[in-house]
């Protein structure tokens, strides 16, 4: 069994990548997905916290990390769907201003 | 075995990753998500996670991939980022901004695991974190159902045609 340090090792790379694919992708659905990897690198950390300390809490915390997941997904899309009828481009370069 | 377990399953989480960030087509980005998903349900196995495990391919790989895919048929037939980056100037800092955050993450798990004792048992699956849904976590618990039923109105409206 590895120790739990590495698979906290291992959240932070994913997180790392998370970060830089958020910084370098112009679509919006791809930074979307960078962000997902986020959230699983955290989630990652979590388990492997509560399995340190022998708690199941850490497993309960993912559990509502995931539905907070599902909502915010379906609404991010929901929104760059809306945007891209209005604007028939996809980059976030192009979204500079908060009006339709 | 569980060591060399834990080294293949993260070169594979990794790898689809950085698949994830550098390849330019949308759908390939989603699939190498789903590899990852995938990787990181088996690591929640080795974990003793067996209920998020289960979780994370249902929510994570089966209904949100679903979404991401239905989202990019519908938006982009085959598009790719292509033409010259109009923020070249920013995304140039995006390696060294990843790999300092990179060294800052490492070097907190370095020094807030040293000297660190042996873990607790394990405590046991499926039961003990139900029992701990529907008791201390109750309330979040009954949120989180509001929380989706509020998501699910929101995004019909979002995504309703308007008339006229």
């Amino acid at each position: 069994m590895a120790p739990d340090s590495w698979y906290v090792g291992l959240s932070a790379v994913l997180f790392s990548i998370g970060v830089v694919g958020v910084i370098v992708r112009r679509d919006p659905l791809v930074i979307f997905m960078s962000i997902e990897l986020m959230l699983n690198a955290a989630n990652l950390a979590f388990v492997a916290f509560g399995h340190r300390l022998g708690s199941d809490d850490g497993q309960a915390i993912v559990f509502f990390v995931m539905a907070v997941a599902a909502a915010e997904v379906a609404v991010g899309l929901a929104i760059i769907v809306a945007i891209f009828r209005l604007r028939r481009r996809l980059s976030v370069d192009d979204l500079s201003t908060m009006r339709g | 075995m569980g060591v060399v377990a834990f080294v293949v399953i993260a070169g594979i989480a990794v790898g689809s990753a950085l698949g994830l960030v550098a390849k330019r087509n949308p759908i390939h980005a989603a699939l190498f998500l789903v590899v990852n998903l995938g990787a990181v349900a088996v690591l929640y196995l080795t974990l003793g996670a067996q209920f998020l495990a289960v979780a994370q391919v249902a929510v994570y790989a089966g209904a949100i991939m679903v979404l991401f895919l239905f989202a990019i048929f519908v938006l982009i037939p085959g598009k790719e980022e292509t033409g010259p980056d109009p923020r070249r100037s920013y995304r140039i800092v995006a390696l060294p901004v990843g790999a300092a955050l990179l060294a800052l993450l490492a070097a907190v798990v370095v020094v807030g695991t040293r000297g660190a004792g042996s873990p607790a048992p394990a405590p046991d699956g499926v039961e003990s974190i139900a029992r701990l849904l529907f008791t201390d976590y109750l309330f979040p618990f009954e949120v989180t159902s509001v929380l989706l039923l509020a998501a699910m109105v929101g995004v019909m409206l979002l995504a309703r045609r308007r008339e006229g």
